[in-house]
């Protein structure tokens, strides 16, 4: 018998139609992925199985747990099922526990609402399955508050808080998404051997192939809400049936074809440069105390390069950003772009600033919603002396909305009425308007589906060919920065650590940090040629 | 906390020797002299000389702020020119009607708005919701003079359960006291329920749709259970800056209802005091206010400390 059955799952949402038959089995000790893009109804599908699902959701179909039917359950059966039979570990680490109250009474809590213990007897297991999961008592008591913590311990602890009482199923809803390489790869290997060690059924979902890879025992793949395809995991790789697969599988390992980088000239000059911060003061007169966030870092990016700058959260990768920018002032060291500092007085230098353009990473943030795509991406031109007027204006804004791939009909349109893709092309319209010698990416395809993604990679590999263009390329995706960069620095801890062509980087990799990260970095099996 | 609890007390001192000097410059920066002002324009010139004096204006700016505030340390606020009494007196008399009121009305306030506002937090767009904010919204707009005058109207005139005003004072036993503070407290107390209970509903409602919610719920928390565990901590600090702004305000902002009831309060006394022009009062009744205020944000913050433990780590 299945731990799990989920049997022509219908959903809808009111009048929208969620998931349409789905139908799968998990068994104990199995780990199953579910993968697709954003809208597949991957989440969806999870939230059934625990039957959280919003308001006016209706369904029809079933899901048995065991010998249960689950979708007949009231409320208080599904209330001791939660976190008793089926545990559950979200996205968002950073805001997945509560923020007032400790580690220990959170995790304590799962235990005092299903048995009737003491809580000294609560707190006791859950300092044991704290330790479980990587946090030992010596360094991390259970009096900890979640603020005190990393994003990979506080994943740790709600992991803690879903294992608790040992569920018959885990459910990880994109536990990773927002965590480091190293970190991912140490959440990764433990879920695993959670799950094989209480013999519990996983059901992993993630958007990214490559996690599941070498993880999961069986995967299932889903589109607008339908399971298109599912199997063992090695053999559906490598006997991909449906179209969909086999897109996702090569989207997810998208190369790009750059043009070659011209002469040596240099555009943006670093040198020596350093970043600080205040801390707050120790003592109530104390001098306050300073955090070196970027330390000595000297570069050069020269025309027509794409340089790349690779790095975990923390490490000065957007201090630097932000310094490159003439956005804040650094303490040592000069920049320069075209040979001109970048940062005058108090204020960034305009002349340089026009040179320099930037795109970041969430589509849906980074525009104001009552401006219309016109006005959004003209709004470069104030950095110039002299912006076009009338039919010049026109003629840019049509320029820059036809080179990234959309009309100029868009141009009237508010930005709700785009995707994510289409929001990010024209993020890229409004750097490229004014026709900048460099544009930084912050992360700029860090939140999209991966096909989207490998149409943005090629989108920015014909601009740079098109448009004479230097591309900073800040990631911390390490496929992505492989395919779009000719060189690349490695910073850890406000430092560059390593740097170099791209190819001879990643294939042999001197600093320890460099290795570890490569080796931290889940990649697709090659599976030679069967994926053309 | 205790290093947290130390620098906000800092902070208090820092305030309230700031507030003084800025009430102390106000009054000598006042154009024309305080004692003329005082005796208004007919005055004689034995009668001002006798007042400045007395005011103690013949001394130096320093010297008078020094004697200002060291008399307040100890207590001796003055004497009133109009009354001839120690300020000190008439404050303590006003405070013992006041500060009841005022705390009386807050319990009441927040006895109605907290449940209020967490059953519709938890009904969110049901018809308990709209009723309780249909109710809210009318306690926000209608006047607390006319309502005070409903209840004297009912309560005290048709059902004579209260009187219609004065306080009985508490010599004659403390529920003569609470009784006669009854229905102004109601009067002053339903509008600030009414504005704590929205506060109170959309805080929580924010918080309701945190990612730590669904986490509670996945682990097995009934919604009720979620709400009283996690959600309503959470949801206290936009909470408790309105108490404590409203605490600030029902302390001397009831002159209204006071006059209503007919209560010797002390917003009373600032009005009849500037109708006097007795400064020496208003003086000594302003920085008693500001005190007030003052020490009750920092009650705030340490009450913001006890419930979100980032704040302790912060500073």
């Amino acid at each position: 018998m299945n731990l799990l059955s989920v049997q022509n799952l219908t959903l809808s949402i009111y009048t929208f139609d969620i998931l349409r038959d789905v139908s799968f089995n998990i068994d104990a000790g199995e780990i199953v992925a579910i993968t697709g893009e954003s809208g597949s109804g991957k989440s969806m599908t999870a939230l059934a199985a625990m039957q959280l699902l919003p308001q006016g959701t209706r369904t029809s179909g079933r899901i048995m747990l065991g010998d249960d039917d689950i979708t007949t359950f009231t409320e208080a059966e599904l209330c001791a099922m939660r976190g008793n039979d089926i545990g559950m570990v979200f996205q968002e680490p950073m805001t997945a526990l509560n923020p007032v109250k400790t580690i220990g009474d959170q995790v304590a809590e799962t235990i005092l609402i299903h048995e009737r213990t003491t809580k000294t007897d609560a707190m006791n297991r859950a300092a044991d399955t704290l330790e479980r999961v990587g946090l030992p008592q010596s360094k991390f008591p259970l009096s900890r508050f979640p603020h005190e913590l990393s994003g990979g311990q506080r994943q740790r602890v709600v992991i803690a808080m879903a294992i608790a009482l040992r569920p018959r199923l885990l459910i990880a809803d994109e536990p990773t998404t927002a965590l480091d390489v190293t970190t991912q790869a140490q959440i990764l290997t433990l879920l695993t051997k959670l799950a094989r060690e209480d013999g519990m059924g996983l059901m992993m979902i993630t958007h990214d192939l490559a996690v599941v890879a070498d993880m999961a025992d069986r995967i299932i793949v889903m589109r607008n809400g339908e399971v298109v395809e599912q199997g063992e995991t090695k053999s559906l790789l490598h006997n991909m049936q449906h179209p969909y697969t086999r897109m996702l599988f090569n989207a997810s390992s998208h190369t790009v074809t750059l043009p070659d980088t011209a002469a040596e000239t240099p555009l943006l000059q670093v040198t020596g440069v350093s970043r600080d911060y205040r801390t707050p003061r120790k003592t109530l007169f104390g001098r306050p105390g300073q955090f070196r966030a970027v330390n000595n870092v000297s570069f050069s990016l020269n025309r027509g390069e794409r340089l790349g700058l690779v790095g975990e959260s923390g490490c000065g990768k957007s201090t630097l950003t932000r310094a490159l920018l003439g956005l804040e002032p650094v303490q040592h060291g000069t920049i320069t772009l075209n040979g001109e500092p970048v940062f005058t007085g108090n204020s960034p230098n305009l002349s340089v600033r026009r040179c320099m353009q930037v795109v970041f990473q969430d589509p849906y943030g980074s525009f104001n919603p009552r401006h219309h795509v016109a006005r959004l991406i003209t709004e470069p031109f104030h950095l110039l002396p002299d912006p076009p007027q009338g039919a010049a204006r026109k003629r840019a804004i049509d320029e820059a909305l036809v080179a990234v791939g959309l009309t100029p009909a868009d141009a009237d349109k508010y930005i709700h009425e785009f995707s994510g893709g289409q929001r990010q092309r024209i993020a890229i319209a409004r750097a490229l308007i004014i026709r900048p010698d460099l544009i930084v990416f912050d992360e700029a395809v860090s939140a999209l589906d991966v096909s989207v993604r490998a149409q943005i990679l090629d989108l920015l590999a014909e601009l740079c060919t098109t448009y004479d263009l230097s591309y900073l390329f800040i990631s911390h995706d390490l496929s992505v920065v492989r395919t779009i960069t000719d060189r690349v620095l490695v910073m850890k801890a406000g430092e560059i650590v390593e740097q170099g062509q791209t190819e001879t980087v990643f294939t042999t990799p001197q600093h320890p940090y460099t290795k570890s990260l490569i080796e931290a970095a889940p990649v697709l099996p090659d599976l030679k040629g069967q994926t053309a | 906390m205790l290093r947290y609890a130390l620098k906000r007390f800092l902070s208090l001192v820092i305030s309230l020797a700031v507030a003084s000097l800025v009430i102390f410059a106000v009054i000598e920066i006042a154009p024309g002299d305080p004692a003329s002002y005082m005796l208004g324009m007919n005055a004689q010139p034995e009668t001002l000389a006798s007042l400045r004096s007395e005011l103690g204006l013949d001394q130096s700016r320093p010297e008078r702020y020094f004697n200002w505030i060291t008399g307040m340390l100890g207590g001796d606020f003055g004497t009133s020119y109009t009354y001839r009494t120690p300020v000190a007196d008439m404050v303590a008399q006003r405070l013992w009607v006041s500060l009841p009121l005022a705390l009386y009305a807050l319990a009441l306030s927040t006895l109605i708005a907290f449940p209020a506002g967490i059953y519709a937090a938890a009904r969110r767009g049901k018809a308990g919701d709209i009723s309780v904010m249909g109710a809210t919204q009318l306690g926000v707009a209608i006047p607390n003079f006319w309502f005070a005058m409903m209840l004297v109207l009912l309560f005290a005139i048709k059902l004579r359960w209260f009187s219609a005003g004065g306080f009985a004072g508490w010599d004659k036993g403390f529920f003569a006291g609470i009784r006669s503070l009854t229905l102004p407290a109601i009067a002053l107390a339903l509008p600030q329920a009414a504005i704590l209970a929205r506060v109170m509903r959309s805080s929580l409602l924010d918080v309701l749709g945190e990612d730590f919610m669904r986490t509670a719920r996945a682990k097995g928390l009934t919604a009720r259970q979620a709400l009283w565990r996690h959600g309503l901590r959470n949801a206290m600090i936009p909470v408790l800056t309105i108490i404590g702004l409203q605490f600030s305000f029902l302390l001397a902002g009831g002159i209204i209802i006071e006059q209503v009831f007919y209560l010797p309060g002390l917003g009373r006394l600032i009005f009849q005091s500037i109708s006097a022009r007795d400064l020496i009062v208003v003086e000594s009744v302003t920085m008693l206010l500001v005190f007030a205020v003052i020490f009750v944000n920092f009650a705030v913050d340490l009450a913001y400390a006890a419930v979100d433990p980032r704040l302790r780590a912060r500073t």
